[in-house]
């Protein structure tokens, strides 16, 4: 089976500026996913670069815009694509090369939240206990992957991607908040006070329609929203 | 030297898995300047991969002993696993999961409280009487929930991590010593020598010297190809895990924890036929004798499917609830890989590669151990390895599920300690770099560089891969293995010809594919000549001509020298730390 693709490539070395290049691929029965495309388009021109380790859906390496929508290639199938495949980097993050984008901004934000448990108490010997139904609080909000698929996907971040934390720092604070072994709530909560770190998020939801995982960084940040009111009432 | 940059550091760490951030954490905490090297940002690295849990002998669901999980473990590893490393792992796991719990690692939770534990392959109960809850789990995510918890960890901890650089070789002096290593960096092209008083691997593992495995694509074996080129020798490299279910055609990942929660194996009668192998541990004996059944049922003509190649694995009885609470993952991955979803009809399943049991030859304080002068095990100095690279060797012939977790943060904590010691007892200022510390690096990327006439990279990779799968699977033989060492061979020589079209400096992943085929290969050559030269059949290493484990000639650890494409041999370790040797027997389930 033939398939065509519209990629967006871009060589610092040697190219001037970005274009989109027109290209076919002759797929192998055993090419069902989108990833397995794009390594055997590489087969064909080694210069394409791209992303990608697991292939199935964990890592969270080989996220990339797909015609319009953010999404992991390794998961996304190869049968009901629209053709030619119009296959992007991450929106709103400086390209590096091809498929390859500059995630420091992105990385900078999670680790803005101060992404673990903060429990100044000295640990038992055993387990810090919590209850199955403390543990469920967590649903929804560990299994992140930090793909960024869901803050390049996000106009509040693409604006302000130095000041908005974006849904995935966001859906990693609330993790924390969420978390009953964590005693720095109120602090969590002062690092978030402010008209952009917290508040740009306008609940658009496109972080949810993009979501790999299928978590839900809106409802998170709603909750984290929900507390700060709590807190000045 | 040639014009290369050089920084200077405390310690490198090479890999940034749960070994080398559990390392990292121990060295950045003691103040140590650490870099952490990954081609992977860290929390994308396999250990992400894992599912089911890590093992520890909690008791929190039932009566356990660590000298159970020493036992199951020897057993598990057909006795040609180190016991003074083995009960170091053991008696030290309850510790390592508990502080994992403290450093936050989101564990399911018992009533009490405390961490759920779930059965597992070939973990029991009072030295093989009955199956234990011993695995202690994140729902099937267990591997996601350690990573992220240690890459958290290490945030708190200042940890400088060098993102998406790739090492290229070890750099030894002139007595032996280890004092740093070359390494790429990839956005931009450049190469770096890394001046160290103390290198730890922490590379992973090696799967994809197979055409079928679980293992992603980066797991290329860098750190053993590096040391295969610097005369470190690979141990034990002829035993391979085969997972008895990875999903048949995608050979992704379906954990043993299925099995653990309640899931079984069918043949195309519908028969459990693992009653029929395994009476007392039925479904959950250990991986390599699960898989042999498996392909015993295929080759039988039992197999399921048109093609009658491959078993189903049930677990629809489990029911939805128990499905999508303990098992979210495997659901989703059977759906998007199998296309079935298993609340209601059972997963193809084949026995698929997984896990390389033999590595870079250590002890249980994670310092490289190679023979010299007559001495089986003298230390390399300044050189570390931990977690799936390692061999140390606490998994023999075979692991046991959720070993390989446990392996990681208990290694990458020993193997830390043990460099924090080094540096400040024994080389507390620099070893002097070798003048041409750099030039082998530089001369391997020339060669790529200017290589006319050659290969190019996937078909040379796709060669070495069937062979391997054909030749090194899960039963062998004498003719298919001589003729395995003879392919392997022609296809080392094409590896040292490949050619790539792209030349340009910033992410150029078709040289770093040509790089890391040039680690693949030393790993593909090593196998295909140890499993050759075993006349034995022994764990994972299942031999049609010599189908019993001979303790008497075979109870010892190979080690194979790629340069000289010599094999060795050295003993196992009999002696525990403390408690009684455990003696060889027959493996029952």
């Amino acid at each position: 089976m033939k398939m065509q693709f519209k990629l967006y490539r871009y060589n610092p070395d040697v190219d001037a500026k970005p274009y989109m290049q027109d290209i076919e691929v002759e797929l192998e029965p055993s090419d069902k996913k989108l990833l397995d495309a794009l390594v055997r388009l590489k087969t064909v021109d080694d210069s394409l670069s791209f992303r990608r380790s697991c292939r199935e859906g964990v890592c969270g390496s080989d996220a990339m815009n797909i015609n319009g929508k953010n999404g992991l290639a390794c998961v996304t199938d190869i049968a009901g694509l629209k053709q030619p495949v119009e296959i992007r980097p991450l929106p709103g993050l400086p390209v590096i090369r091809d498929l390859i984008v500059d995630m420091t901004q992105f990385f900078k934000q999670y680790n803005s939240i101060k992404p673990y448990v903060i429990n100044d108490t000295p640990p038992p010997s055993h387990e810090r206990l919590q209850s199955p139904e403390d543990r469920e609080e967590l649903d929804g909000l560990y299994e992140c992957i930090l793909c960024a698929c869901c803050s390049t996907s996000c106009p509040s971040f693409w604006w302000n991607p130095d000041k908005f934390v974006g849904p995935a720092g966001l859906l990693a604070a609330y993790r924390f908040i969420a978390d009953t072994r964590d005693t720095a709530t109120n602090e969590r909560l002062d690092n978030l006070e402010d008209p952009y770190r917290l508040f740009r998020c306008h609940s658009i939801m496109n972080c949810v329609d993009v979501c790999p995982k299928h978590l839900n960084p809106t409802k998170a940040i709603g909750k984290i929203k929900e507390l700060m009111v709590k807190r000045i009432a | 030297m040639a014009n290369v940059a050089k920084r200077q550091f405390d310690a490198v760490i090479v890999g940034a898995g749960g070994a080398g951030m559990r390392a990292a954490l121990q060295l950045s905490e003691a103040g140590l300047k650490t870099a952490v090297l990954s081609k992977v940002f860290p929390t994308r690295s396999h250990t992400v991969a894992a599912q089911g849990g890590i093992s520890a002998s909690l008791g929190n669901v039932q009566e356990d002993k660590w000298e159970w999980h020493m036992y199951d473990t020897v057993k598990g590893s057909d006795w040609l696993g180190d016991q003074d490393a083995i009960e170091f792992m053991c008696k030290t796991a309850p510790e390592a999961v508990i502080e994992l719990e403290h450093f936050g690692m989101p564990f399911d939770r018992v009533e009490s409280g405390r961490i759920y534990q779930r059965p597992f392959g070939g973990h029991t109960a009072n030295f093989g009487e009955k199956p234990v809850q011993r695995a202690c789990a994140a729902a099937d995510r267990t591997g996601h929930a350690l990573l992220h918890t240690l890459y958290q960890r290490n945030v708190r901890a200042n940890t400088q991590f060098f993102v998406e650089w790739m090492a290229l070789d070890l750099i030894r002096d002139a007595d032996g010593d280890v004092v740093g290593v070359t390494a790429l960096e990839m956005e931009t092209g450049e190469v770096y020598v890394l001046h160290a008083k103390a290198v730890l691997f922490a590379t992973g593992g090696a799967g994809r010297i197979y055409a079928a495995s679980t293992n992603a694509f980066i797991n290329t074996g860098d750190g053993l190809g590096m040391c295969a080129r610097a005369g470190i020798p690979l141990e034990d490299m002829e035993f391979w895990q085969f997972h008895p279910t990875g999903v048949a055609g995608a050979g992704v990942l379906i954990t043993e924890g299925v099995r653990g929660e309640g899931g079984i194996l069918l043949n195309a009668n519908g028969e459990r036929f693992m009653e029929r192998y395994a009476p007392t541990l039925k479904d959950l004996a250990p991986r390599d004798f699960v898989s042999r059944c498996m392909a015993l049922e295929v080759l039988e003509g039992r197999g399921a499917g048109k093609n009658k190649d491959h078993v189903l694995l049930k677990l629809d009885h489990l029911g939805p609830e128990v499905i999508n609470h303990r098992l979210p993952s495997i659901r989703e991955i059977a759906i998007k890989f199998a296309g079935v979803d298993p609340i209601k009809e059972p997963i193809p399943v084949i026995p698929t590669t997984h896990y390389q049991m033999g590595g870079i030859p250590t002890n249980y304080l994670g310092e490289v151990m190679v023979p010299k002068d007559g001495n089986p095990e003298v230390r390399v100095n300044g050189f570390y390895a931990a977690g799936e690279c390692a061999c140390a060797s606490v998994h023999g012939a075979n692991r046991l599920g959720t070993n390989s977790l446990l392996d990681l943060v208990v290694f990458g904590k020993s193997a830390g300690d043990s460099m924090i010691e080094f540096i400040k007892n024994e080389r507390p200022t620099h070893k002097p770099l070798p003048e041409n510390a750099a030039d082998f690096s530089l001369a391997r990327i020339a060669r790529l560089e200017n290589q006319t006439g050659g290969e190019e990279v996937n078909v040379v990779r796709e060669a070495m891969q069937k062979t391997i799968q054909l030749r090194a699977g899960v039963f062998r033989n004498s003719e298919n293995m001589a003729l395995g060492v003879k392919e392997i061979a022609e296809v080392a020589e094409r590896a040292k010809r490949t050619q790539i079209k792209d030349k340009s400096k910033v992410w150029n992943t078709a040289r770093i594919e040509a790089l890391e085929l040039d680690n693949l290969i030393e790993v593909a050559v090593a196998t295909m000549i140890a499993a050759d030269a075993r006349k034995e059949s022994r764990g994972a290493h299942s031999h049609d001509d010599f189908e019993k484990r001979d303790d008497e000639n075979w109870m010892k650890h190979s080690l194979f020298f790629n340069q000289e494409r010599r094999l060795d041999y050295k003993p196992v370790h009999t002696k525990p730390l403390t408690v009684d040797y455990i003696p060889p027997k027959e493996r029952t389930f």
